[in-house]
């Protein structure tokens, strides 16, 4: 293939990505690094590299949309990018030293994670618990507008929370994903913070955890812009497109068709991993 | 518990605005990189299979800058790319700021904190091998 056909597929493949993920909700980082190693035989390091990169072009253009409308949790936020930073400055070191097909694997098994999880809610207490004292005195528990006016909501569970966010920092690290999923896990289900706080807040942090590993996959040579190129002006683009449809129509099909392919994928990294095929 | 204040949405304004301008402005560079990269060799051979790493002017902050202004179409776009790494850290500087002047200062270390990671990623990692 020459410059202008790899250009042009890889843009294409990219904004499609981009604007499913926008809008199943499930995110255009996960499928990126498969499409490109699967599909166009990238080598497993560049398409981490331009992965990384359109993660922070499509967290950087949402979260400007979601800051506005009040939903993030600007302190929440902060506070545990300290463990995702940390985490992710890990996971972008040992990206190096370990064997490519492991991370194939690994990569396999958080697409089919990420596809199962993102479909469980939380049902909401009727009676709220008592604020937690360490959430309290940190400041985080806050308020965001709802259909009934402005909710208020506690922080529970903050060692919990943070202890993922090391984890989802890592793995954000390693493989050159978002880890969204994993950030609203930890966000949701262990610190019971709203489900929208969590999915704008998470979004918001995955720009600055993306940015503690991008430094050292620049100095790795990980980030080609011939490569890198494409991939964030199509993801970017097929996002803000997919945001933009999201509000108008029914995706539950949509959504359940992309999970599908996200699992399909997945189990492709993992067997192709295993196989050495990396 | 922390109501929110005139100030406090002020703050997440002037953040979503400057999300935004770092988006659109990295964008802008990337594209202009890339209409020279196509523009010059549309028919050379692309191969992305076997990693052999980026040149050692594509690899560090300044490294890229300095090729950028040469005027080599692969360093512009990843002087683009660069911008883009750069907006979320604009970000966390400007949450400095606002914490400082706030009196925050719990808030402040805890920004501090995630800004000395960052910046040794982007300027401090090479050093590590």
């Amino acid at each position: 293939m020459n410059v202008i056909e790899f250009t042009f597929l890889v843009w294409a493949g990219s904004l499609v990505a981009g604007f499913l993920g926008a809008l199943t909700g499930l995110g255009g980082g996960v499928v990126l690094v498969p499409l490109l190693t699967l599909l166009f035989k990238v080598d497993l390091r560049y398409a981490i590299g331009a992965s990384l990169v359109s993660v922070i072009a499509t967290s950087s253009g949402s979260a400007a949309a979601y800051v506005k409308e009040g939903f993030s949790n600007i302190r929440i936020g902060m506070f545990l990018e300290i463990a995702t930073t940390v985490g992710a400055l890990l996971g972008a070191f040992l990206t190096a030293k370990v064997p490519a097909s492991a991370l194939a694997v690994l990569l396999g098994i958080v697409l089919i994670y990420s596809a199962s999880v993102a479909r469980r809610t939380r049902p909401r207490p009727e009676t709220p618990d008592p604020p937690d004292p360490l959430a309290t005195k940190l400041n985080m528990n806050g308020t965001f507008p709802d259909t009934s006016g402005v909710r208020s909501y506690n922080v529970y569970r903050l060692p919990a929370g943070f202890s993922v966010m090391f984890v989802a920092g890592a793995i954000s690290g390693l493989l050159g994903i978002g880890s969204g999923a994993l950030k609203v896990v930890a966000m949701d289900q262990a610190m019971k913070i709203p489900f929208k706080v969590s999915t704008t807040t998470s979004n918001f942090m995955i720009g600055v955890t993306a940015a503690a590993s991008a430094g050292v996959y620049l100095s790795r040579g990980y980030i080609d812009p011939g490569l890198a190129m494409p991939v964030m002006v199509g993801v970017l683009i097929g996002s803000l497109m997919g945001t933009r449809v999201l509000v108008k129509t029914q995706t539950k099909m949509l959504r359940l068709i992309f999970s599908g392919v996200i699992v399909l994928l997945g189990l492709e990294m993992v067997l192709k991993g295993l196989g050495g095929g990396f | 518990m922390r109501s929110r204040n005139v100030d406090e949405q002020k703050l997440e304004n002037t953040i979503a605005n400057l999300l935004r301008a770092g988006v659109v402005l990295s964008a802008f560079v990337v594209l202009s990189g890339a209409a020279m990269y196509l523009g010059w060799h549309p028919l050379a051979p692309v191969n992305y299979r076997t990693f052999q790493g980026e040149p050692d002017e594509l690899k560090t902050v300044h490294g890229v800058v300095r090729y950028a202004f040469s005027g080599n179409a692969k360093g512009i776009m990843q002087l683009g790319l660069l911008l883009l790494i750069a907006t979320p850290i604009a970000r966390v500087i400007s949450s400095a700021v606002a914490f400082a002047l706030e009196g925050d200062r719990m808030y402040l270390l805890f920004t501090l904190l995630v800004l000395t990671v960052l910046l040794y990623s982007l300027f401090g990692s090479f050093l590590v091998v």
